[in-house]
């Protein structure tokens, strides 16, 4: 990856950050933790990885992309924003009466959202069967599902993992967002998913253990994915919940809570102060 | 009535699985380690590429189903009412009903008829979650005739539908030829002024059987099949109560948010008439021949006799 492109990176993870602040301090609820955990994740897949068209949000032949963490869906949108499935501004009626933009991501409303989610555990399965039907119609497109660390304690989950290898879905990769928190405080002392990577191993998958905050491993990673055959690839990605907001960084209080105007006003500074940093480097 | 020919809807499910799955590439279909049973094996043994065993992971079938679907795949999801409807229900309303995908869920083994399995299996309650889905389609078949008309319908129709099949074999009493089947549309079977009979399923038998015996007590019975119980045939049930004044509803189902709730919730608004629910009444089935538990439960012609002179005589 050349500097001059991840420089760009970067700055557009900085955006989606910067999105989500404005999406959840607009809408006064959300869930910001997860989503700026997961951020730079978001402007990878979509300004890099996927290969998709915002002109034409169901061309058929375009990789899918299926969000099972679902309530970290402003950052979603705000890479789909970006991306230029829709305006910016949209990002100001998140969970507002009559806005495309759901609490949860919704197919049929927002253009550019590949499957309905916000139950947990669900989406993964969704994605299978996205990867299966595309083997099925012998299309070359790949399906691409973000799960939560705390989402793994839903045993769907593993029922998804069992078929997504017993069907050698090589088109499938399953990214976790591991932020180590959840509503009740640590995934660990919650109901611990550990060893996250050991256990996909034994389920079959070939895995990438990852910073998620970094491009360069990132695109490593997604390059292995591709490459590999016979078996579904995970990429198990060690973040920082809240990540580039100071005061929301590894605090499971900041899971599903909106920043008040003055959080708002630091947020945004200290996002802004970090985008000027990028873009003169 | 000794040489009548009986099918269980289940085989008649399969059998259409696999008469449409010649004509139609796009349509699959996955089990959950059922698939002996729900007779989706009819399909896997034409098309072993096309039919995909999930294993005993019926919230993840659904799922993959809803994933596959929303590739513009076709695709029937099946396993038993009770772990189709009731163990994924989350999953049809939040990946299935709610996005409003193209997915057919043939749930088998419903109602108590499922018999000697007890009453773990025997699912009474699947018309009341799927009826509460907005926007699901929700089938049960008579015969066989139908069974696989409706299956034919379910594939032709853009959206959810949840297809409920019996594993007892019922009389086949629908002429192949002259039937015609439409989602939403009931069959008036019987035409009769006293009292209309409104049935689901394997119900629609007996309520045709109680017809006759009722005719022959002197009452005129109108016996519609209401194979569609969503959306209903507000129209035809209407005009029923209208006509008739009485009413009995009979379904393999609980008396609560099944058919007869649909039909009472209706004329409650736009016809108030007396009704009486034949189904199982809030209580749990158990083991037991299929034929000893449908009379144990009052889900036969007999039962549907008493009730009509009873409702009539008042």
């Amino acid at each position: 990856m050349t500097t001059n492109e991840k420089k760009q990176l970067m700055a557009a993870a900085c955006i989606v950050r910067m999105g989500v602040i404005k999406g959840t301090h607009a809408a006064k609820a959300g869930h910001p933790g997860g989503s700026l955990s997961a951020a730079d994740l978001f402007a990878y897949l979509y300004e890099k990885e996927l290969r998709v068209d915002p002109q034409n949000p169901k061309w058929e032949e375009r990789d899918r992309f299926v969000l099972s963490k679902g309530h970290t869906a402003p950052g979603l949108y705000a890479a789909l924003a970006l991306r230029g499935f829709f305006p910016e501004e949209d990002l100001l009626t998140l969970r507002h009466i009559g806005s495309h933009l759901q609490g949860h991501p919704n197919m049929n409303l927002t253009p550019g959202v590949d499957m309905s989610t916000g139950s947990l555990g669900q989406g993964i399965s969704a994605a299978a069967g996205m990867a299966l039907a595309a083997k099925y119609q012998g299309k070359d497109c790949r399906v691409y599902a973000l799960l939560g660390d705390g989402e793994l304690q839903e045993g769907q989950v593993w029922e998804a993992f069992m078929f997504a290898h017993h069907y050698r879905l090589d088109n499938l990769c399953v990214i976790i967002d591991n932020n180590g928190l959840q509503i009740d405080g640590s995934v660990e002392k919650v109901m611990s998913p550990y060893p996250i990577p050991e256990k996909l191993r034994a389920f079959g998958f070939e895995v990438a253990e990852i910073d998620g905050h970094d491009f360069d491993q990132m695109e490593a990673a997604f390059a292995k994915a591709k490459s590999t055959r016979d078996v579904p690839f995970a990429i198990v990605m060690k973040t920082v919940k809240g990540k580039d907001v100071s005061y929301m960084e590894n605090q499971a209080g900041w899971h599903g809570k909106a920043p008040n105007d003055e959080e708002y006003e630091l947020a945004m500074k200290e996002l802004s102060a970090h985008l000027a940093e990028v873009e003169g480097m | 009535m000794a040489d009548v020919k009986k099918i269980a809807t289940r085989d008649s499910y399969g059998n259409a699985l696999k008469e449409l799955g010649a004509r139609h590439e796009n349509l699959i279909v996955f089990d959950a380690d059922l698939a002996g049973a729900t007779k989706t094996a009819t399909f896997q043994k034409a098309f072993p590429t096309r039919h995909f065993d999930c294993g005993i992971a019926e919230a993840d079938m659904i799922d993959v189903a809803a994933g596959a679907a929303s590739m513009g795949l076709v695709p029937f999801a099946s396993s038993f009412a009770m772990f189709a409807a009731g163990r994924a229900f989350e999953q049809i309303r939040n990946s299935v009903g709610y996005p409003h995908l193209n997915v057919k869920i043939g749930a088998t083994h419903g109602g108590i008829s499922v018999g000697e399995d007890g009453a773990s299996h025997q699912c009474c309650e699947d018309f009341a979650l799927m009826r509460a889905i907005p926007g699901m389609v929700v089938m049960c078949p008579s015969d066989d005739v139908e069974a696989r008309a409706a299956v034919l319908a379910a594939y032709e129709y853009v959206g959810p539908v949840y297809l409920r099949f019996g594993r007892l074999a019922v009389p086949v009493f629908h002429e192949e030829e002259t039937f015609r089947f439409q989602i939403g549309k009931g069959e008036t079977l019987q035409d009769g002024t006293d009292v209309a009979i409104l049935a689901t399923g394997l119900m629609v038998n007996e309520a045709v059987e109680a017809g006759k015996a009722l005719r022959e007590a002197g009452i005129s019975a109108r016996i519609i099949n209401l194979c569609t119980i969503k959306p209903l045939d507000e129209a035809l049930v209407v005009k029923a109560a209208r006509e008739c004044g009485k009413i009995i509803t009979c379904e393999e189902h609980s008396i609560v948010g099944g058919l007869g709730e649909a039909v009472c919730a209706l004329l409650s608004e736009k016809c108030p008439t007396p009704v009486r629910r034949i189904g199982v009444n809030d209580e749990f089935g158990h083991s037991g021949p299929a034929a000893a538990l449908l009379k144990q439960f009052g889900l036969s012609a007999e039962h549907i006799v008493e009730v009509a002179k009873d409702l009539c005589a008042k």
